[in-house]
């Protein structure tokens, strides 16, 4: 046991995943010798060697592409990219590609890579370096969609997706990088996909959150404590496909629930758990499920990025309306 | 049988060396001592403009900064070759060029500082703005290329990237495209040898980057990127072919990226002290200082003022950036459309609420 951030953590999960299987590979820019630009393969090429971390010339298409050929070939390729608003050259690969290769050749050859890309706003970087767009990956058959909230939970989930026989496109929330040191036990055993994390249990309302935006809102809920307000925390994890299981379960239980997510509101995540909310649980409902998002704007570059994240008071806020609902 | 079916060769051109003196004959029409006053003057203002916003970013005053610290020579040198209606799409390290095109350090400082009317400059209009996400903006300057084409206009296009970029199927296609259209654009390839901790002989087994233009079928040329008088050159006879309907042309700038990548990196981690200072020996602005001082009388006094002036210049703009006001919290919207649709016009309200009562976005600084 010792104290991580969740950018240890990712290094420690790549460690063990390399320790423990010899197919693991890394690829992508600036992972090698720099140790990736915010240090998540720090020390790993030193270890393993150029052949298994490797530094790629700069083209996204073509590291998605690699991955794929070098995951159907049975290696287990973890590409890097190096933030997630350079991804897009790769989406041709991955919807094209990476999420059909088993469906099209009825399992006879699969695609077990990650993409791994830190994402979200928050850390005054220049443009393009902010924004989350993790539904776009939602809306893709095949793949799954993985993000972490913590640095326990970075080191148990990207085990788990190293360890997937399924391509998952795995995307870190940058903001929390460094934010808080987390006491988890590395003990090597991956966590569950496919499944969200109740992290505090409560009795009025559902707060239903993912990545950074998890941070936000076990504030608000701490501050809803105080007002004599019991909410339940769940972190969806895979937010592609969505375990609506647990979280109908919970709101069932608190008929009432806020969706808190980073990303622009429109086309967002948030709306298909309130659809499945609508479709599943209406009659346990007490109030509309409301949404705290991002604006469907662009992230504004750093002057104004603060306004641009949802806020702990704007949860607080939605959360009593949602309880004062007649 | 087997027989040679094409030929090429690649040539590298320079005028001066390291320490400024006459590698041989000029040739009649290289860029005037005016011209290369001119450019001198820029390369002097960008590198305190680097090392200014470099220590901004510092004490905190400023966003992530990539500093152009030793290839001022090149963006300084293609740039003063341009005409005003020329077009320029920079990447994000042409902090020279776009001072050059009119760009003011006001400007820059915004856009750095992180404000998006930084790029709603003043000066070079029909000009792009900076391009981060790598290479993309090459294709861009192929359709501005296209444009000016289909009207029968005689403007040219330089597109800027650098050694890294040049692994990216953006610029392969837009290299491509511009060959077999004809287009007037130049094509200039920053070659400083690192993209970020990647070195050039990473990113392609090809001997030149110039050579990378052959398999387009444009004509290119590697040229002495720390050489102003050079780079002037190769790129005014470049563009003046463009303008006159003779296509697109690459020019490969050998430089060397003298400092960290941006101010989020420490180039310690992964190259050699050594390496750097063996570029110092290289470095472009003593080089063309010398060249003036031997052919422009260019005198103390000259450098005196000359410095004093750029200094001053920039402190005033350093004042007028941390002066300026914010943009309204509503801007966000604002130019997202020509016309807002109404269906966000409540998120536009939502912003103006949050910005009145949490102005400090309290959770998040
Ligand atoms: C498509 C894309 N991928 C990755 C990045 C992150 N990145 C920013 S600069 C850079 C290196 C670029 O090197 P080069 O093209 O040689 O230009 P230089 O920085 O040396 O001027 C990388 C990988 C990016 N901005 N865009
Ligand atoms: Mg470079």
């Amino acid at each position: 046991m010792s104290e991580q951030t969740l950018i240890e953590a990712v290094n420690l999960a790549l460690l063990h995943a390399m320790e423990q299987d010899e197919e693991v590979v890394l690829l992508g820019e600036d992972v090698g010798a720099n140790g990736g630009v915010f240090r998540a393969t720090d020390g790993l090429q030193q270890q393993f060697g150029p052949d298994r971390v490797m530094d790629t010339p700069l083209a996204e298409n073509m590291i998605a592409g690699l991955a794929i050929g070098m995951a159907a070939e049975g290696l287990k390729p973890v590409a890097e990219i190096q933030f997630m608003g350079f991804i897009y050259p790769a989406l041709d690969q991955i919807i094209s590609h990476a999420g059909r290769l088993r469906n099209r050749t009825r399992g006879r050859l699969s695609c077990p890579m990650v993409l791994r890309a830190p994402f979200g706003a928050g850390i005054h970087a220049p443009e393009h370096h902010s924004e989350s767009t993790e539904a776009l990956f939602a809306h893709m058959p095949g793949v799954r969609v993985v993000i972490p909230s913590s640095p326990g939970r970075a080191y148990g989930l990207l085990l788990a997706a190293i360890a997937d026989p399924d391509p998952v496109v795995f995307l870190e929330p940058k903001r929390i990088y460094r934010l808080v040191k987390e006491e988890f036990d590395a003990n090597r055993e991956p966590q569950p996909l496919d499944v969200c994390f109740t992290l505090r249990s409560g009795e009025d309302i559902t707060l239903v959150s993912w990545g950074a935006s998890v941070v936000e809102t076990g504030e608000a809920a701490t501050q809803l404590a105080k007002q004599g307000i019991s909410a339940e925390v769940i972190d969806v994890a895979t937010v592609s496909p969505i375990d609506m299981t647990t979280i109908l379960e919970s709101v069932a239980k608190t008929g009432r629930c806020v969706i808190i997510h980073e990303a622009a509101r429109s086309g967002g995540i948030g709306a298909d758990i309130a659809a499945g909310i609508g479709e599943h649980c209406l009659l346990d409902l007490l109030a509309p499920v409301i949404r705290v998002t991002g604006y469907d704007t662009i992230v504004p570059m750093a002057r104004m990025e603060h306004l641009y994240l949802p806020a702990v008071d704007q949860i607080v806020t939605a959360a009593i309306q949602t309880m004062e609902f007649e | 049988m087997r027989t040679a079916v094409a030929q090429f060769e690649i040539e590298h051109l320079g005028f001066l060396d390291p320490a400024g003196d006459l590698l041989g004959e000029l040739p009649a029409d290289i860029g005037s001592l005016e011209q290369i006053k001119r450019g001198y003057r820029l390369m002097v203002l960008t590198r305190l403009f680097d090392t200014r916003a470099v220590n901004l970013q510092r004490t905190g005053q400023m966003g992530t900064f990539p500093s152009s610290l030793g290839q001022e020579a090149v963006t300084v040198g293609f740039s003063l070759a341009m005409q005003d209606d020329d077009r320029f799409l920079p990447s994000y390290r042409e902090h020279g060029a776009q001072l050059c095109r009119g760009v003011t350090l006001l400007e820059q400082l915004l856009y750095w500082g992180g404000d998006e009317r930084g790029s709603d400059f003043q000066g070079p209009r029909k000009d792009f703005p900076l391009s981060v996400p790598i290479a993309t903006q090459c294709l861009h300057a192929t359709g501005i290329a296209t444009a000016i084409k289909l009207r029968g206009e005689q403007q040219a296009v330089v597109v800027c990237c650098g050694d890294g970029a040049t692994s990216k199927g953006d610029f392969y296609e837009a290299i491509n495209v511009a060959g077999v259209w004809n287009l007037p654009v130049l094509f200039v390839v920053t070659n400083n040898h690192w993209a970020i901790s990647v070195p050039r002989s990473a990113q392609s087994k090809a001997e030149t980057l110039a050579q990378k233009a052959i398999a387009a079928g444009i004509d290119s040329l590697q040229v002495d990127g720390n050489d102003l008088l050079a780079m002037e050159y190769a790129s005014r006879q470049a563009l003046e072919r463009a303008r006159a309907g003779g296509g697109p042309f690459l020019i490969e700038a050998l430089t060397y990226r003298m400092g960290d990548h941006t101010t989020a990196d420490d180039a310690r981690r992964y190259r050699d002290d050594e390496e750097v200072s063996k570029y110092w020996q290289q470095d472009p602005i003593p080089r063309i200082k010398a060249y003036l001082v031997a052919h422009a009388g260019w005198s103390k006094d000259d450098e005196e003022a000359l410095q004093n002036d750029c200094k001053q210049q920039l402190e005033q703009a350093v004042k007028d950036y941390l002066a300026t006001e914010p943009q309204p919290p509503e801007a966000m919207f604002d130019y997202l459309y020509a016309n807002l649709p109404e269906a966000y016009a409540t998120q536009r309200q939502q912003v103006i609420d949050k910005a009145s009562t949490n102005p400090n976005g309290a959770d998040h600084e």
